[in-house]
């Protein structure tokens, strides 16, 4: 019974699920939208803070804008809101990508463009936050 | 790409607060995924450069037409948070119902707007 394969269990015509699954211009998605969901509820937090900071902090300049992002709970809400924004920025123009590029191979070429841009520029940030916060306050 | 018959298009159907909301949130999310995105990293990288980086950013972000910018990205996030909240809303399965459904697409972009204002008062009023 264990050894046994879905295919000789119930023949070729498989499960109603495994007859859909793969379908759609995403080939998938339970996960993606999950995820898509968790990194928001992770904006609304991370974001309303750096917002709220933002409108009520009493200066713009360097001094202020470094000296506020060196300090540590600072910066690891800044780092934790770059990871959180980037991946739902991420997963939010794949789909954008996934429904107006049909062509396969343009298809594969943008979502993979936009991994690089993505993963990059989210590990440029959390460098750039990485050296602020170990400088200490300038 | 297989040649299959394509579904009604946008131009069929009569528009409802409901779709401007849905594409708003494409447009808003769209728009803070490369363009705010894109100012972030040069805020933090502006400063993680020094002050005289920070000078050029804050020269062109502080301009008039950095300031519109700005005032856009903020209504795209208060927007698009909103709408955001409005999916959570959708998710557990409420608001389904027409009049309900219609009032909800309404506060979401009356929330946008007044949030936005309210966030540039506090800005410059302070």
């Amino acid at each position: 019974m264990g050894k046994e394969t879905t295919l000789e269990r119930y023949g070729s015509k498989t499960t109603a699920i495994g007859r859909v699954r793969g379908l759609g211009s995403a080939h998938g998605g339970a996960h993606h939208w999950l995820v898509q969901r968790l990194t928001a509820i992770g904006n609304l937090v991370l974001m309303t803070f750096l917002v709220v900071s933002m409108a009520l902090l009493p200066a713009y300049d360097y001094a202020a804008m470094a000296g506020w992002v060196s300090q540590p709970l600072v910066a690891t809400a800044l780092a934790l809101l770059v990871i959180s924004v980037f991946w739902h920025a991420r997963l939010g123009l794949q789909v954008v990508i996934e429904d107006y590029v049909h062509t396969s191979g343009n298809k594969f070429a943008a979502l993979a463009a936009l991994n690089f841009v993505a993963i990059g520029g989210g590990v440029f940030a959390l460098v750039c936050i990485a050296r602020l916060a170990f400088a200490g306050a300038a | 790409m297989a040649d299959r018959p394509l579904s009604p298009h946008l131009q069929i159907w009569k528009w409802g607060p409901h779709m401007l909301v849905s594409i708003l949130h494409r447009a808003t999310g769209s728009g803070m995924a490369t363009v705010g995105l894109g100012i972030l990293i040069w805020w933090l990288a502006a400063l993680a450069s020094g002050p005289e980086a920070y000078e050029t950013f804050a020269g062109v972000i502080g301009s008039p037409i950095g300031i519109l910018v700005l005032i856009g990205l903020t209504w795209a996030f208060f927007n698009h948070m909103s709408s955001g909240l409005r999916h959570f809303v959708l998710d557990i399965g409420a608001g389904y119902e027409i009049e309900r459904n219609k009032t909800g697409s309404y506060v979401v972009i009356a929330a946008g707007v007044l949030l936005t204002i309210a966030f540039w008062a506090v800005v410059f009023l302070k």
